[in-house]
């Protein structure tokens, strides 16, 4: 596995008024690796996301990809730069089928307009067939090819996880971002989505996984940060945060009382 | 409905384009075969058929902004006025352009307009943009009231017609039916005119409009079936979504309404040429609502769906004049009946289509279960 750093994110601050949703979190994620970012409720993982993707300006500190600052940048730039992300709650686009949702990921990196659209040039049969192709290719990945024509809406919550994951990967991202994609699974569910993300993996994708269950990061994650209260308290392998005490106190005390 | 489309989908393809060129040639011949009950007494079928054309044009460009784009744009007249108005200055007021060259001026002028409301509004969201472009509209109307230089109320007369084909007398002559008591005769006195856009005869003017319309339609479904179509789709549904899978929403939701823009100026180009005539009051708010209900009663999204909407605002009103008194009021129940059962418009496009069959699908298996079950009882 290389060591070069994919993200870096550095003294990353975000403030919304008064309250501090991140304070100077720093870590790096490396290409090829599977980086878990854990914490309880209100942590600031989701927050943290939202800043890598574009969605919110941080304070101050600066995140970087493959050593370029994304300060400024869009959040469609971020995407086409090589950024994907899926959603807590899902999003995907209800009225379009399944394939459609893959084809507007797979367009990221497309550049067809209305003009080649119109006239049907080599352009737009090109990048049409490519996208297709990908984009039927992951939806086998996935496990969702016999759905490929039924409407996003229509599929179960399990395929509708998959079919965001699959959304994700169509834009070919260098990195790409789950938030707590097995958020709602059960126990099986959960360890057959995380064969299936040491698989995304495999193909090249470094991750960045959001997960509640610890049991399931411990399993699938090369290294772990650990937020509380918008702060880094650890970071390191799954057996050093298994045994670190402060993330012990802090993060699973807080889980057994959420679960009871 | 859904088993008719079904079976439709089912024929080989020769015999669908036969469909179609049978059902275009049709439409084409519609105001020379008059049937009973479709022709519009006391009125000019040809006229009436003209202006369901344009509202047909009118609606696929609209449902371009509203219904892929999920744009609620209330100010759409105001593009079909400012093309009006293009043609009406440059082929009479202020110049003696013919129209061939007037209409390109008229549509990049209010694509133009377009893009210079949409630049600032776009990133506003939903009510807002409502908002403002309703008052696009009625600026628009306001201005040319107030200008001089625009014909203030008097409005512009004399705006260039077609050119005709084949000198005023056309290249041949083509009867009209008639339809006597339980007889239909060729009737050699009622004819028209090939190609002759004149003053009396509007049927001309029909058919230009409706190809017109064919055109767009070619034109709306290669670009639906794109990555612009995709994008406008994922935009409408969710945008913040669709920003973060990489669609640039900005730059396609502006692309959608200078889409529009030029459709609808297109519209209002050729409205006036064949009018001869317009004046502010041709351009009032109430046509922005017509064009709207005419989106919305056929199901916005679908571009069939929106033809329809077209043809029952433009048309039913003109059929049904001796209600002339309760027009409106009429309209108004039918739009309300309409909000309470199909919600959707009377065609909406495959999604709900689709929802339906599965839930029917899904119903059928639940049947066929419990008969099982009460089998093995």
């Amino acid at each position: 596995m290389p060591d070069t750093p994919i993200l870096e994110v550095d003294q990353l601050t975000l403030r919304f008024g008064g309250l501090t949703a991140l304070d100077n979190v720093s870590f790096d994620i490396k290409e090829g690796e599977i980086l878990g970012l854990i914490g309880p409720n209100g942590a600031g993982k989701t927050t943290c996301f939202n800043a890598i993707t574009g969605v919110y300006k941080p304070t101050s500190g600066t995140i970087r990809f493959n050593g370029e600052s994304l300060a400024g940048k869009k959040r469609f730039e971020i995407t086409q730069a090589g950024i994907a992300r899926t959603f807590q709650n899902i999003r995907l686009f209800p009225t379009m089928t399944a394939l459609e949702n893959v084809l507007v990921g797979a367009d990221a990196q497309h550049t067809t307009g209305m003009f080649s659209a119109l006239f049907r040039l080599p352009k737009h049969r090109r990048e049409e067939a490519a996208g297709h192709d990908r984009a039927m290719e992951l939806l086998r990945f996935m496990g969702l090819a016999k759905q490929a024509d039924e409407l996003a809406a229509n599929l179960s919550y399990g395929d509708q996880r998959r079919l965001e994951i699959a959304r994700a990967m169509a834009t070919q991202p260098k990195l790409i971002c789950l938030d707590e994609p097995a958020a709602g699974f059960n126990p099986q569910e959960k360890r057959i989505l995380m064969d299936l993300i040491r698989k995304v993996r495999d193909r090249g994708f470094t991750v960045l996984l959001i997960e509640h269950d610890m049991r399931l990061v411990m399993g699938v994650t090369d290294r772990i940060v650990v937020l509380e209260f918008g702060k880094k308290i650890a970071e390191g392998a799954p057996a050093e945060i298994r045994d670190n005490p402060a993330v012990i106190a802090a993060y699973l005390g807080v889980e057994e009382e959420d679960a009871s | 409905m859904s088993k008719l489309k079904l079976s439709l989908s089912k024929l080989p393809k020769p015999v669908k384009i036969a469909m179609w060129v049978l059902l275009a040639i049709l439409a084409y011949a519609l105001p020379l075969l008059e049937p009973p009950f479709i022709t519009t007494p006391g009125v000019d079928f040809g006229g009436v058929l003209f202006v369901v054309t344009m509202y047909m044009l009118v609606a696929l460009g609209l449902n371009i902004v509203v219904g892929y784009a999920g744009l609620l744009d209330l100010g759409y007249v105001g593009f079909y006025a400012v093309g009006a108005y293009t043609a009406a200055i440059l082929t009479s007021f202020h110049a003696n352009w013919p129209l061939l060259f007037a209409l390109p001026i008229a549509v990049l002028a209010s694509t133009i307009s377009g893009v210079l409301l949409g630049a600032p509004t776009l990133r506003v969201r939903g009510d807002y943009l409502a908002i403002v472009t309703l008052g696009f509209g009625e600026i628009i109307r306001l201005v040319a009231v107030n200008t001089e230089w625009l014909g203030e109320r008097k409005g512009i007369s004399n705006v260039a017609r077609p050119p005709s084909v084949g000198g005023t007398e056309g290249l041949f002559e083509i009867p009209h039916l008639y339809w006597g008591d339980g007889t239909v005769l060729i009737d050699t006195q009622d004819t028209t005119k090939f190609l002759v856009f004149g003053v009396l005869d509007q049927i001309p003017y029909y058919w230009l409009g409706l190809t017109v319309v064919i055109i767009m339609l070619f034109a709306d479904y290669l670009i639906k079936n794109s990555r612009v179509g995709r994008a406008w789709e994922a935009t409408r549904e969710d945008e913040d979504a669709a920003e973060l899978m990489g669609v640039p929403t900005f730059r396609f939701k502006l692309l959608a309404f200078a889409t529009g823009a030029f459709i609808g100026g297109l519209a209002g180009a050729l409205y006036a040429s064949r009018q001869n005539f317009i004046n502010p009051d041709s351009f009032l708010l109430l046509f922005s609502i017509l064009f709207l209900a005419a989106v919305v009663v056929g199901g916005q999204g679908n571009r069939w769906g929106v033809l329809v909407g077209a043809t029952l605002v433009a048309y039913l009103p003109q059929r049904f004049r001796e209600f002339d008194d309760f027009r409106v009021l009429v309209f108004g129940l039918a739009l309300v009946a309409l909000a309470i059962l199909r919600p959707e418009g009377l065609f909406p496009p495959r999604r709900t289509v689709r929802a339906k069959q599965l839930e029917q699908e899904l119903e059928e298996l639940e049947v066929g279960t419990d008969g099982e079950e009460k089998a093995h009882a």
